[in-house]
Parts: structure tokens; sequence; C-alpha cells
């Protein structure tokens, strides 16, 4: 590597010097040091980890009747996924599913708009925004269960009913929110303020700055806050656990039925969940694509 | 982000306009964030009938009943060991993945493509993700299962389900990822310049690690403690289910409170937790400007 810079140095011309200095970065043969060898080990060991326990349970979740939370596998079938949306044992899936769905996408909207105007703010300097941000990680690292007594508590004293739209949005909006301003830091601080400048050089209104400029520049990272803001939601337990009310989330069922389940229904349900977050996050990725190829195209046209 | 032009910039124009930006989020952060802990905090100081129901007043009876409680020591020391433990665990596995992705993968297409492939589990429920460790760590599990099967053990090995050992695994694998990204981020920023010219100078790759990658990535490693100990420290079912009911923490007691209507000792006991929380977390941004370093 180093020979690589000292030719470049050579030549003395910054023209070479960059794709040299780019080429040791990144050399495409030659050895690889021991520590790769090392290095890459632990991460496949991390990432078998990370999987292995996950598929076991998916592959559970395929038994049939005589199936166990165990292995050996005991036949395959659909029956715990039947099971699952059938019996009343199993408690109210589906309507807590409907109702975690319908809570996350509530979440993600306002989150997006949220986080994206406080990142905004948070661009400028202005008296006070120590203090909002200091709130702001206050309440990101408070204890999700701490906060969740708070908020029913108060609901009580206040004499309003406690409900999955009402005081567990809020609660979860104290979770989600300070993640989507943190994420939105960092897409923000790769936008080039040139781009802003130039509009504003062109006559374009702070408002048109914002539509035309930055929101499609910015979209990509909108779509990560949008998929941070509903994986929280659709996951969020403690804040939900004093929040929710009489109707459970989708969470708090699953955590009954690990009190009371002990059949392959629970890992049915693990598999149905995995599908639905996967379908998300797919539909997410592909809409980034989606943005990347029609600027891509309509920059070439 | 850009830093500001220049540290004067408070005209009283930008100061309205950085708070009209901010003002939704004070909106909700405001009822939902500090309205809740001041009213945890109120009622700490209350008296109860034992029924759930409180007496407005000003009372130190549940701190002195907490402080008092020999509980409380052990619940804070085993809460402790479980955060120590999970965040050396999660530190130097997030550490030393992130370092493979950024500085040992060369195509950064798949770098990108394994950093996702670290982040997709995330994505799918906390709790499933707990539960799918009883199949393998389970009496009849499939680790046990293959260590009878080799003749490694006769009898299956009991301490690996329902023990501290389990709720430690659940929380590395749940929290890797919260170190990962924060320090994934920091050390793509570093310029691999810096790393070129210290080879050139001379450096080893012991010295380029402590003096170059460990500094530059502190604000990442800062970022994902402070995300690796709140979320320990706040939690309790990993704690109730991995345990079997075995261990406690100071969430998982402070539950049983208030599953027994003992508001004012659940909230005094929650409100030592959050100081002891908040001199964590500042003793962490002491170190690190982190508002510095993400909006950098």
């Amino acid at each position: 590597m180093s020979a690589v810079l000292a030719d470049a140095s050579k030549t003395d011309t910054p023209k070479t010097i960059v794709p040299a200095t780019t080429k040791a970065i990144a050399p495409s043969k030659g050895g690889r040091p021991w520590t790769f060898y090392v290095l890459a080990a632990l991460f496949t060991l991390y990432v078998v980890a990370l999987y292995g326990p996950m598929f076991c349970i998916y592959i559970l979740s395929f038994q049939d009747i005589r199936g166990g939370l165990v292995f050996p596998m005991k036949g395959h079938s659909l029956h715990w996924f039947v099971d699952l949306f059938t019996q009343v044992r199993t408690g109210d899936v589906k309507g807590s599913f409907d109702r975690s769905i319908k809570l996350a996408v509530i979440v993600t909207v306002i989150t997006v708009v949220v986080s994206f105007l406080a990142g905004l703010g948070f661009r400028k300097r202005f008296r006070g925004d120590t203090f909002v941000f200091y709130m702001m990680i206050g309440s990101l690292v408070a204890p999700g269960l701490v906060l969740g007594l708070g908020t029913g508590l108060l609901f009580q004293a206040l004499g309003l009913n406690a409900s999955w739209y009402s005081s567990a949005l809020g609660a979860q909006l104290s979770w989600t929110l300070p993640f989507g301003v943190l994420v939105m830091f960092a897409v923000m601080s790769r936008f080039n303020h040139v781009w802003e400048e130039a509009a504003y050089d062109l006559g374009a209104s702070r408002w048109q700055s914002i539509r035309l400029v930055m929101i499609p520049v910015l979209a990509p990272g909108l779509v990560a806050v949008a998929l941070f803001g509903f994986t929280l939601s659709y996951d969020e337990f403690a804040r939900s656990l004093q929040t929710a009310g009489s109707l459970n989330t989708l969470p708090l069922e699953i955590w009954s039925m690990t009190l009371n389940v002990t059949s392959p229904s629970l890992y049915a349900l693990g598999t149905v969940t995995t599908i639905v977050s996967f379908v998300v996050i797919g539909a997410s990725l592909g809409s980034i694509v989606l943005i990347q190829k029609k600027r891509g195209s309509s920059a070439k046209g | 982000m850009q830093p500001s032009f220049s540290p004067a910039q408070t005209s009283p124009r930008a100061n309205l306009a950085g708070w009209l930006y901010v003002s939704p989020l004070v909106v909700v952060l405001v009822p939902f964030f500090v309205a809740p802990i001041l009213v945890v905090l109120a009622a700490s100081f209350f008296a109860t009938d034992g029924f759930g129901g409180l007496t407005p007043g000003f009372t130190l009876a549940s701190y002195v009943e907490v402080l008092h409680s020999a509980l409380t020591l052990k619940l804070y020391l085993a809460t402790i060991k479980f955060t120590v433990l999970t965040w050396v665990f999660t530190l130097i596995i997030g550490f030393f993945v992130a370092y493979f992705l950024v500085f040992h993968v060369r195509n950064q297409l798949l770098a990108i493509g394994l950093f996702l492939l670290c982040t997709v589990p995330f994505w799918t429920s906390n709790i499933i993700r707990m539960i799918s460790w009883i199949p393998l760590l389970g009496k009849e599990g499939l680790i046990n299962q293959a260590l009878l099967g080799t003749g490694v053990i006769h009898q299956p090995l009991e301490v690996l389900l329902f023990s501290d050992l389990a709720v430690v695994i659940a929380y590395v694998h749940q929290l890797t990822i919260f170190m990962i990204v924060p320090i994934f981020n920091s050390m793509a920023r570093i310029d691999k310049k810096l790393i070129e010219a210290a080879i050139d100078a001379g450096a080893s790759r012991f010295d380029i690690m402590r003096l170059i990658v460990v500094p530059m990535s502190k604000s990442g490693i800062a970022l994902g403690t402070i995300f690796v100990v709140s979320i320990v420290m706040g939690d309790f079912f990993v704690v109730k289910v991995m345990s079997g009911g075995g261990s406690a923490s100071v969430v998982s007691a402070f539950y049983e409170d208030v599953g027994v209507l003992q508001y004012p000792t659940a909230a005094a006991s929650a409100v030592l937790l959050t100081l002891v929380l908040v001199a964590i977390v500042s003793l962490i941004l002491r170190t690190v400007d982190i508002r510095q370093e993400i909006t950098r």
C-alpha cells in the first residue's frame, strides 16, 4: 500500500493521487491479513447465533398436532396457524394484530412529519435547543415501564380513559420520535446545503425549497425514519403495558401468550409477525429503490 | 448536519423559526414524557390506602421503605451485573463486527448488504426473538441433545435455560445491534487516508486500533452504550421470562409493585432508578459531546 502512495507522490499531481489512494484502501488482489479470517469467523458466528434460534421456531411452527416446543419436529402441517386464529384460548390475536398495524401506521406518519420538522429546526442553533435535545434524549432512555405507569396515572388523574389510540399512541411517540430525530440528524448530515442555497438563488421560497429540493433528496432517509417508526411501534411493549387500556396490542397479546400458552401456536405467531415485518421492510426498501431509479432516469432525461 | 455559521446566530427570527420547527416534538414530549415523569415523582411522595387509591400529600415513607429494604440493594446488584455483562459482550461483538464490515470487507456493496443482514432480526418481535432460545437452550433443547448425543455430558444441563446465563444470552442477542449501528456509523466516517498515513509512518496494527480507530469511534461507542445500558436497566420481561422467575431486576420488582397496586413504593423505586440512569448517561455524555458528534 505504501508503495502505491509513494508512486503517487512522485508524479505529484492530484489527479493520480486520488485514484492511487482509493486503490490502496481496497486493493482488489493480494493476501488478506490474518485478522480478516479471525473477524470473518466471528462475524459468521454472530450471524448464525442471530438467525439460528429464529429459524428453529419458524421450522417448529409447521409441526402437526402432536408438536411440542422442542425438536425433534413431529410431522408437518399448518395446524398451529389455524389454531392461532381460531382458538379462543390464545386470546384475541386477530383484533390485537389489527390494532397494532393501525397504531403503527399512525405512529409512522406522525414520526416522519415531526422528525423531519425537528431535523430542520435543529440545523440552526436557537436558544433552548440544547434543552430540547436533552429532553429528547431523556425520553429515549427513560425506562419504558415507568413512563407507561406515569402516563397511565396521568390519564387516570385527568379522568380520561386509557386506550391504544390515545395514551398508548402518545407513550409510543415518546419513544419513536427521539429515534426518528436521531436518524434525521444522520440523514441531514449528508445533505449538501449548497443545493438549498442554489434553490434560494433561483428564487425559490422556503416552502418550495423544502418541497422541491429537500424532500426529494432526503426521501430515502425519510423512508428509513418511517421504517424505524413502524417497527418500533409494532414491537413496542413496555410503554404500552399500562397505557393500552382494555384492548391489547399485539406485543401485549404475545406477552400474555408466553405466560399461558405452551404450544407451537406461539411459534406460529412468531412466524406470522416476522412475515408481516418482512412485507413492510420489503415495501420500504422497494420504494427507496424506486425513488432512486426515478430520480436517476429524470436526471438523465 | 453542518455546524451553524457563527455561534452568535441567535437572532429573534432564527429563534422563532427553530422553535416553530421543533414545536410538534415539544408538543408530544411535554404531555408524554415530562408530565408522566412528574406524575411518578409526585406519586412517590403520596400515601396509599393499599388498594390503588392515592392520597395527595407529602411523605417520605415510600423512599424510607425502598431504601431500608435489603431487597433493594440485591436488586440493584443483580441489575448492574446483567447490565455490565451485557454491555461487555455487546461492545466486544459490536465493535469487531463493525470493524470487520468497515475495514475488512473490500466491496462496499457487500459491506452494506452484510450490515443489513445484521439489522434484519431487529425488525421482528423482541419477545419472539427471546422465546426462540427455548428450543435451543431447554432441557430437551438442541444444545443438550447435541451434548448428550456426543457423550460430552450424561445429564442434561439445566443451567442453560431459566438462568442468569439465559438472561445474558437473550440480552446480547437483542441488543448487539444497538452497538453495531452507531459504531458502524462513526467508523464509516473515518477517513481511510488517515490509516494509510499511519501505516506509512510505521504504525502497527495495534497502534492504529488504539490511536485512531477507537478514539474516532468514541461517539458511536458512547451512543451504543447509552442504548444498551438504558434498555437493560429499564427492562423486566427478559429477566422475568429467561430466568424463569428465578432472577429479578429493579424494574421487575417495580412491575410486581404496580401489579399489587403499591403505586407510591413503585414510584419511589422508579425515581431512584431514573436518577441512577441519569447519572450514568450524563457521565457518558461528559466523555463525548454526542450532539456535536452526530450532527457533525
